[in-house]
């Protein structure tokens, strides 16, 4: 209901967002994942960075970069995760199955890079 | 009871066993927490309670739900989380869910690369194989191989769609209807809805209509 009402709300022109409320990317854009390998406990299994990749959707809402929440750092910043799409086929060489055959995984934004 | 001759050893008594490390590790920060007043030790109970109502069940009722309610569908599918709030489930993790559709053209499995993601709210516990790695492995590897070995043959121009369940979202497959159900009631159709189904590793399927077919 509320979100309804919230739909039917003209936004404002011209107002100055802050860092990380709107998403870098939309949907349709071609990326990389980083390849970076730092300490700690990623989010980004190993087997998709480097890897090229398209956004299929921005996930609302932003969220805090849980990875750097863990340390005590980035307190209450947000950012936004990305759900991308990347073939099975550009993961693993000669993958056996159907050209077709993807992966859907969300990425966080500071993962990724525009290709 | 039984009259065979085998001995059979007592079942270990789990109490006796040494704790592991994970275990020690557990009970430290569980008891330095409720020490420090910021849980109490009934609020751990009382979770434990509501992951314990948390069953496939559930989960079946919000498919059968979907097949025959086109409307609830397509907001289920826009906004998975938010629809099932209004149904008067609640999330106890901050996380988003979303429906995946299974249509004739696309066949969704779901898995989590890094360790047991799983929408818990609407499932419960995931199944021990979700946990290990040989599925958590294969599924992004060679998910046709892994859906074979569930007895699932997906044809060749049916895509499959991956998804890993890493960070923000839970994911919930929306089977399609078996065929034959027309006439079936909401309650009839749940029935037919697995957990397996709805991780993306089988079909929801028609018993009845598989026996006439034999």
């Amino acid at each position: 209901m509320s979100q309804e009402l919230g739909r039917s709300v003209k936004p404002l022109a011209n107002i100055v967002k802050a860092e990380g409320a709107e998403p870098l990317f939309q949907a349709g854009d071609a990326v990389k994942i980083s390849v970076r390998f730092p300490v700690g406990h990623y989010r980004v299994p190993t087997y998709i960075r480097g890897k090229r990749a398209r956004v299929e959707a921005v996930v609302e809402p932003a969220a805090i970069n849980n990875e750097d929440e863990g340390f005590g750092r980035n307190v209450g910043v947000k950012r936004h995760y990305y759900r991308i799409a990347i073939p099975l086929s550009e993961l693993w060489k000669g993958y056996a199955g159907s050209k077709n055959d993807g992966l859907r995984i969300e990425v966080f934004e500071t993962w990724l890079e525009r290709s | 009871m039984s009259s065979h001759a085998h001995a059979h050893t007592p079942a270990p008594d789990t109490g006796d066993a040494v704790p592991g490390y994970y275990q020690v590790m557990e009970t430290a920060v569980r008891e330095r927490l409720v020490e420090k007043k910021v849980i109490g030790a009934g609020e751990i109970r009382q979770m434990l309670e509501v992951m314990d109502t948390r069953t496939p069940a559930l989960g079946s009722k919000i498919v059968a739900r979907a097949w025959v309610d086109p409307e609830f569908r397509a907001r289920l599918l826009a906004n998975g989380r938010a629809t099932l709030e209004e149904l008067g489930i609640d999330f106890f993790e901050d996380t988003q869910l979303m429906v995946l559709e299974n249509t004739d053209s696309v066949h969704n499995l779901v898995v989590c690369t890094l360790c047991s993601c799983y929408p818990r709210e609407i499932l419960g516990l995931p199944p021990d194989w979700y946990k290990m790695k040989p599925y958590r492995a294969r599924a992004v590897k060679e998910p046709r191989a892994v859906l074979a070995e569930f007895g699932t043959v997906i044809p060749d121009d049916v895509e499959i769609r991956v998804s890993d369940s890493t960070s923000m979202i839970r994911f919930l497959v929306l089977p399609q209807r078996p065929k034959g159900t027309e006439g079936f009631t909401e309650e009839q159709l749940a029935a037919l809805v697995t957990r397996d189904a709805m991780i993306g590793v089988v079909r929801a399927s028609n018993p009845e209509k598989k026996e006439k077919s034999r």
